[in-house]
């Protein structure tokens, strides 16, 4: 049954990609939705399945084949469903279906043929995420970790003719390649340590371990995993990959960019959560990393001009929020993030689509404003999402961002707290500032010339140019305005209703709820029993009969378990029964118990308060800078000019990356590489070999004369010399 | 009985007049010939010397070797007609057109 959800999309790939050219868009986009709301069905069957089982024992494996068998190493294709998977295949699933609907009327004005490959590059993109996160072990989660990459590659670069489209692809494809190569080093070192590629067996073996103090081998494995979250996840120092990305179709942005495929390494946290925990070394730097990439993407977002752009680098920020949860240790707040994200993030992006798409092209807010009377649906969703981001309570942001802040201040990260609530101000201001520009004032175009060269560069295959002419060409608020299609409005309004209801999911204890999000996510984090037991790790009996199931256990593993069983015991009963309870406040409430818990609510209002606070106030800001005083940040600009110059370059990351490592590689592949290596080493090779055969069959050519006698004669004195030496030897 | 020695030495000399012949004549069926002289001078040996340790061995290959000596006249004479045809000529110098 699990299968079937990797399955459908798949299907849906292969039709149309085989048959796609010769199908009507309305066949072609059908399949591709039919096929995605049949995988949402089924993975709503599996998860409501997996919800009526009793908690500790949620899990639902389904192994489709061997995959792998070589001597005593074995791997299974095997799909694992737990809460953590089920929360992420329902998402994917879900918003998946929901861009697919809408891509079908935002990507009508293409050929058959390439509507056709949209979907089939989307039905598969979705095919391996869905393995990426029902993989039980590091290889399947890796297939489908680069399946994601192609297909965003694919996507990226779906307006190929374009240049920029293509060197966003292959940017987008080789800084995920750097991440690639640290991820699989990592899965490997886990595999040589543990002797598995299982994450299960992984997160048990890791439970009967010491946390590591110092610098090890368990902090390096993580490390190297999370340098290929880096990469996937667009952090620091791999992040200039992401704003790139925007040169593919908007649904792309919404579904890939932002929704879905970036969020796989905090998903692959959240799934070696035990492992993590073990490496405290590494949580640091996770937590510090997922805090500065916030707050540096924040101060850019704040004065980029380009729609998706500013979307863009707010994506970059929340998924550090996401990362910095799980680098203080709260792998449910993260994910609570991720999955509330999803949702106003790809209700952003979506909006910001209708509005490219009723600009026929147009993306530079600068050229925008005032359309909120034309696009009501898109300018209503479009706010609602933004309230929700910026984190006022009520909305799904609040929620989870909340969450986050309080873990990070509760597990003693003032800093960081302090750099969360800033990127915190920092969101609510460029999200308003760009609902202001975007939606509010009057209608600004462009210069229609200049109009022209930027609709042309940015969305050429996409933008209809009679439209354009007469849209900007007719000078303020020229050619009317139509708002989004029925198929892109409905996607649309479910998805802000998502924004504002998805955070009900996780509302925390100090609001009277129940966090029944983070207690459903809860066993993810930890070892399962069933794993503890194959893997012989004493936990609850530390005299547990030995050898119950060592086929999957490399021998060696299991003495030094036994040995420290003793040692161990106190350690292991925090991971066991605490994880059962709640592994990363068990510290924080060791020493305080009710009055505690007292505190705790007190503080986490108290912070609560704090971040709605700051919510407000950057909307007041964005307000009065933009829709109220708009000269205000003109002259701003003019008065720090080497500031706003920084921001507008990105602190010029990009020129830094170009002239530290692009250009060296460059110079060093043609001058040394091409010139030297290639066209005088191995071309000289290939040469040399060349002209000595020739230069040796010049002579012996000489031999062949064709006359039959001399041939004889050759061969008789060959006789006459070989019987010679065996007679006179 | 005649000593085995007279009947390697005959067998001998027949091979190397066979041997010149091969090298020395100009005419390409003297070749084909001097090449069935040599066969049966290979053939005496086999025969001497089965006679020699009374066995048949060297009578039975006698005969194969007759038999592929037959084949090899006929396909020999059979190229012989094909190549005068071609040249009219004889001569195997007239033959060496078949090299690089």
């Amino acid at each position: 049954m699990l299968a079937l959800i990797p399955l459908f999309p798949f299907l849906g790939f292969l039709v149309n990609a085989v048959l796609g050219r010769r199908l009507p868009k309305a066949v072609s986009g059908g399949l591709a939705c039919a096929a995605m709301l049949a995988a949402f069905a089924v993975a709503l069957a599996q998860v409501m399945a997996l919800a009526a089982l009793p908690p500790e024992s949620r899990e639902i494996s389904h192994t489709v084949f061997t995959w792998i068998k070589s001597g005593d190493f074995a791997l299974d294709l095997t799909f694992r469903l737990d809460p953590l998977s089920a929360l992420m295949i329902l998402v994917i699933t879900g918003i998946g279906s929901l861009i697919h609907i809408y891509s079908t009327a935002y990507m009508h004005e293409e050929t058959d043929s390439d509507f056709a490959r949209f979907f089939s590059y989307l039905n598969l993109f979705v095919f391996f995420m869905l393995l990426l996160v029902l993989g039980s072990n590091f290889l399947v989660m890796f297939v489908g970790w680069e399946g994601v990459g192609l297909c965003s590659y694919l996507l990226i670069g779906f307006y190929y003719v374009k240049k920029s489209a293509g060197d966003a692809a292959k940017k987008a494809f080789i800084v995920n390649r750097v991440g690639d190569y640290l991820f699989v080093l990592g899965a490997l070192l886990a595999f040589v340590t543990f002797g598995s590629f299982d994450f299960q067996i992984i997160a048990a073996k890791a439970t009967a371990m010491p946390p590591e103090v110092a610098f090890g081998t368990l902090s390096l494995i993580t490390l190297l995993l999370f340098g290929g979250a880096t990469g996937k996840s667009a952090q620091i120092p791999l992040y200039t990959w992401l704003p790139d990305a925007m040169e593919g179709p908007t649904p792309v942005s919404a579904l890939i960019h932002a929704a879905t495929m970036v969020t796989a390494g905090v998903y692959m946290i959240g799934r070696n959560a035990v492992l993590f925990e073990h490496a405290p070394i590494t949580l640091g730097v996770i937590a510090a990393v997922g805090a500065a990439t916030a707050l540096f993407a924040g101060t850019i977002g704040l004065v980029q001009n380009d729609i998706k752009r500013v979307l863009a680098y707010s994506t970059v920020s929340q998924l550090g929020y996401m990362f910095l949860a799980m680098g203080v240790g709260a792998f449910g707040a993260g994910v609570f993030h991720l999955y509330t994200h999803a949702f106003f993030k790809a209700c952003l992006f979506l909006g910001s689509g209708a509005v490219i798409h009723a600009l026929h092209g147009e993306q530079d807010i600068r050229h925008m404003g005032g359309l909120k009377k034309g696009l009501p649906i898109t300018y209503w969703t479009f706010l609602i999402a933004s309230i929700a981001i910026a984190g006022v309570p009520g909305l799904a942001g609040f929620f989870s961002k909340d969450e986050i802040l309080f873990e990070t201040f509760a597990h003693g990260h003032q800093v960081l707290w302090v750099m969360g609530v800033v990127t915190s101000l920092l969101t609510a201001t460029y999200m308003f500032r760009l609902v202001f520009l975007t939606f509010h004032g009057e209608r600004r175009s462009a210069p229609a010339t200049a109009s022209h060269g930027h609709a042309a560069a940015h969305d050429h295959a996409h933008g209809h140019d009679d439209h354009a002419a007469q849209g900007h060409g007719g000078g303020h608020g020229g050619g009317p305005l139509h708002d989004a299609p029925p198929a892109m409005a409905i996607v649309l309004i479910v998805l802000a209703l998502g924004s504002v209801l998805a955070g009900y999911l996780g509302v925390p204890h100090a609001l009277g709820g129940h966090n029944s999000l983070a207690e459903w996510l809860k066993p993810s984090f930890a070892a399962t029993s069933t794993a503890l037991a194959e893997c012989n790790v004493p936990v609850s009996l530390p005299g547990a009969p030995a050898g119950m199931t060592m086929a999957e256990c490399a021998p060696g593993d299991a003495v030094p378990a036994v040995a420290s069983a003793a040692q161990t015991a106190g350690e292991l009963a925090i991971p066991a029964s605490a994880q059962a309870a709640d592994a990363h406040e068990a510290p924080a409430d060791l020493g305080h118990g009710a009055a505690g818990e007292e505190d705790k609510t007190q503080l986490e209002l108290t912070l609560m308060g704090v971040s709605s606070l700051i919510a407000l106030l950057g909307i007041g800001l964005a307000a009065f800078l933009w829709l109220k005083n708009p000269q205000i940040p003109a002259s701003m600009a003019a008065r720090f000019p080497g500031l706003h110059k920084l921001l507008l370059n990105k602190y010029y990351v990009d020129e830094i990356y170009d002239a530290a490592i692009v250009h060296p590689i460059q110079t060093a592949s043609s001058q040394g590489l091409w010139k030297v290596a290639d066209t005088r080493i191995i071309d000289g090779a290939v040469n040399v070999t060349g002209y000595l055969v020739a230069g040796v069959s010049a002579v012996l050519r000489l031999f062949q004369t064709g006359s039959v006698r001399s041939y004889a004669a050759s061969t008789f004195v060959g006789v006459v010399v070989i019987l010679g030496y065996y007679l006179w030897r | 009985m005649v000593p085995i020695g007279h009947y390697l030495i005959l067998s001998g000399l027949l091979f190397a007049i066979g041997t010149a012949g091969v090298f020395l004549r100009r005419n390409v069926i003297t070749l084909l010939l001097s090449v069935e002289v040599m066969l049966n001078a290979v053939n005496l040996t086999f025969v001497a010397f089965g006679r020699q340790f009374g066995t048949v061995d060297g009578q039975i290959i006698t005969f194969f070797v007759m038999t592929v000596a037959a084949a090899e006249a006929a396909v020999g004479l059979a190229i012989v007609i094909a190549l005068f045809r071609h040249r009219e000529s004889l001569s195997p110098e007239a033959f060496t057109n078949l090299k690089w």
